[in-house]
């Protein structure tokens, strides 16, 4: 296995690779945490709901 | 003729109409995004002054863009919250600001990784670098703000107040490179009579535009359905929805 080469080809970017490639993958991270976030946050409120609605008093019949 | 507006403000048709957008806007964001990226990193051509480096412009200028809009969002949701007391509009500022501020954190990350090859530094004080920097502590005033309070009410009253105050920040960000002589270039964009990008260039940032609204759109849905439910816990529809 060979590792990509940052000097050379596509991947070098005229010699700015190590500023480019940084760039696009804190966006990557960025754009991962919201969605995470995000969908832990609904997830999380729902727990809560169902957490609350199961330890209410039942009606008796 | 305002039906629709106070139709807005119920949070039951909040949820449903987030739960409806959210796969729409992903899916939108993903083919956007996919596309303008792509394009912008390996067929538009390179600067003729800037090399590869200005392939940063493909995430630096949306995310720049997206931490104004979302700021202005949170600001009109809290004032619209404040000055006609609909609620939804605290839960939409709620939902807006992590966002935001995570949007700020990567355009001043890029900007930073950006400044380093061509103006040999990663920081300057200059004033759209220092003006975006006051954003992100404006967010992270906000969101602390509202955590600040046991009344949760109370805490939203006050985030949406600070919300407002700051928005005279946003622009100031905007018009900093023509008030002030600034290191950071001027508007490239926003010209849209005449734009100072080729065409090849321009088109996968106007897609990566149209991908990051639609991403934060998806997010907003995403967090504001959260928001509701913690909101409306006791509400009798809540207990309904989250069965289906």
């Amino acid at each position: 296995v060979t590792s990509p080469d940052l000097n050379s080809g596509i991947l070098a970017m005229g010699g700015y690779a190590r500023f480019v490639w940084p760039s696009f993958a804190v966006a990557l991270i960025i754009f991962a945490w919201n969605l995470w976030s995000a969908g832990n946050l609904h997830a999380a409120a729902k727990l809560r709901v169902a957490r609350a609605a199961a330890m209410a008093p039942k009606k008796r019949a | 003729m305002w039906t629709w507006f106070y139709r807005l403000a119920s949070p039951p048709y909040v949820y449903g109409v987030a739960a409806t957008l959210t796969p729409w806007f992903l899916a939108g964001a993903a083919l956007a995004i996919g596309y303008g990226e792509v394009v912008g990193l390996f067929f538009a051509p390179a600067d003729y002054q800037q090399g590869d480096a200005f392939r940063i412009i493909y995430v630096h200028v949306p995310a720049g863009w997206i931490s104004m809009f979302c700021y202005s969002t949170m600001a009109i949701a809290g004032a619209i919250a404040m000055i006609w007391r609909i609620k939804i509009g605290h839960a939409v500022a709620a939902a807006a600001a992590p966002i935001g501020a995570s949007f700020t954190l990567l355009a001043l990350v890029t900007g930073s990784l950006w400044g380093r090859p061509m103006w040999g530094t990663y920081w300057v004080w200059d004033p759209r670098l220092t003006s975006e920097l006051i954003l992100l502590f404006l967010y992270i005033g906000v969101m602390s703000l509202r955590s600040a309070f046991e009344d949760p009410a109370r805490g939203d009253r006050a985030a949406a107040l600070l919300g407002l105050v700051g928005g005279v920040n946003v622009p100031i960000i905007h018009y900093s490179v023509v008030w002030w002589n600034s290191l950071h270039q001027g508007a490239t964009v926003a010209k849209f009579g005449k734009p100072t990008m080729a065409l090849s260039m321009l088109v996968p940032l106007l897609a990566c535009f149209l991908g990051f609204m639609l991403f934060f759109g998806a997010v907003l849905c995403m967090r504001l359905r959260g928001e509701v439910l913690k909101r409306e816990r006791q509400a009798k529809w809540v207990q309904e929805a989250i069965k289906t």
